[in-house]
């Protein structure tokens, strides 16, 4: 049984068929080539496949790709702007918010979903914020620097 | 880890949702997810057919009509942290729900899937046994259970095969006679966030600052959410001090069966059921008026 859906990944409306089983993750990755997400766990508590669901960051592989028929999705690869790291992206960079990397696009994702909600967060909303993001390289102070960072380069701050 | 492959359907109101039921058997219902994905992950649960309720809006929503709050089934965790009906008269509810897990999981997570899964380790089941929540279910006919009744075992529930669980309807913990207090505090594990213990504890004072009425429920502990009312009988009349309150609990706070497992034992449980069972009660105490 294929599953005919309809969903916009960065801007652009792709129109496939999936069958259920299909994991968001693995539609995007295997099927879309955005490679970016990455899978970790595959339980729902690394948080290294968080994409956003129209504009809420959710995990990719607890979904199934029929359940976001309809929806809007941002991966790490839609977040710069005409070849212009996001300032999330940029403050990564600067506060060396990452080290393997593997972590990275789930976190600027939950981090985006954050500052959406919130756009002055302190030190500690932004680690609550990201409680469902695990990190195994930097013990996670560079990376609350990069969302402080962002926060006031995006207004809030 | 890929679930077992299975037919989709998706419902698009309650009635639609029920014919499918009928036409399918054995079938489960799909909100959020995150209960069920994982399981069927895993595959500890490869139902033939999943029917995709996620969409039926008679489904979502928080709503307060005459001194009852109703929540659709269908609200996230995170919309129920966010509630403003919830913060003005229902906290217990919106505060445990903003400890469930982690953002992500709340963002998508439901209070029925959540509820229908049963998970010991639950925040939510504790917190509705706790305020008297009533859960409303529509099979052929419509009936309505009360939380402390709804959780029959490990992973079960009193929702038949062919029913969907469509709200859960609490008491206004803030009515006429006052404010009382509530709390949900919980020990979690440090990986999944999930209660290794977890406390919800509610509490209405007499204006004389004695005890007008207590309930306390624990998750994590036992199977299904402990009832601690012996503790809440001794309470009543008595005037709430941490004395009082952690005589109580010592002396009728005894979870026969304690759940055991390589993150904690059975009597290391039994002890936290105490501790976390007196901090929730002394909280619910501070927050009534």
């Amino acid at each position: 049984m294929a599953v005919q859906i309809r969903v916009e990944v960065n801007g652009t409306t792709y129109e496939r068929e999936v069958e259920p089983r299909l994991l968001l993750v693995h539609w995007l990755r295997d099927e879309l080539g955005l490679t970016g997400t990455n899978v970790g766990c595959e339980t729902s508590l690394c948080g290294a496949c968080t994409v956003l669901v129209d504009g809420r960051a959710v995990k990719s592989c607890t979904q199934l790709a029929v359940q976001a028929d309809g929806s809007s999705i941002t991966t790490i690869e839609g977040l710069q702007q005409n070849g212009e790291l996001h300032p999330l992206q940029q403050a990564f960079w600067d506060q060396h918010g990452l080290q393997c990397g593997y972590c990275t696009p789930g976190m600027i994702l939950a981090a985006a979903d954050l500052l959406a909600q919130n756009p002055r967060p302190s030190e500690a909303e932004i680690r609550a914020a990201l409680k469902g993001n695990v990190c195994r390289c930097t013990g996670y102070h560079n990376i609350v620097k990069a969302v402080r960072q962002a926060a006031e380069q995006m207004g809030g701050g | 880890m890929f679930p077992a492959r299975f037919d989709y359907h998706r419902a698009t109101t309650v009635d639609d949702a029920l014919r499918l039921l009928g036409e399918h058997p054995g079938a489960k219902l799909l909100a959020g997810g995150h209960s069920l994905i994982p399981m069927m992950k895993l595959r500890l649960a490869m139902p033939e057919v999943l029917i995709d309720v996620g969409r039926v809006s008679e489904l979502k929503g928080i709503e307060r009509e005459e001194g009852k709050i109703y929540v659709g089934a269908l609200t996230t965790h995170a919309e129920l942290a966010a509630s403003e009906v919830l913060a003005a008269h229902c906290p217990i509810l919106a505060e445990a729900a903003s400890k469930i897990a982690d953002p992500a999981v709340r963002n998508k997570g439901t209070i029925g899937g959540n509820v229908a899964h049963a998970d010991p380790a639950s925040d939510l089941p504790a917190v509705l046994v706790a305020t008297g929540a009533v859960i409303h279910l529509k099979g052929r006919r419509q009936r309505q259970v009360k939380a402390a009744d709804f959780f029959t075992g490990l992973l079960a529930t009193d929702l038949g095969e062919d029913e969907i669980l469509t709200r859960i309807e609490i008491p206004d913990l803030h009515g006429r006679s006052g404010h009382a207090g509530s709390a949900y505090l919980k020990y979690e594990h440090p990986a999944s966030g999930y209660a290794i213990c977890g406390a919800a504890a509610v509490v209405k004072k007499n204006a004389d600052g004695t005890c007008a009425a207590a309930s306390l429920a624990l998750n994590g502990v036992s199977a299904t959410p402990f009832d601690a009312a012996r503790v809440c009988r001794e309470l009543i009349g008595a005037p709430l001090d941490d004395a009082v309150i952690r005589q109580a609990v010592n002396d009728h706070l005894h979870v026969g069966d304690p759940l055991s497992d390589v993150y904690a034992s059975g009597l290391y449980r039994a002890e936290l059921a105490k501790v976390y069972g007196r901090r929730a009660l002394r909280l619910a105490r501070d927050r009534a008026r």
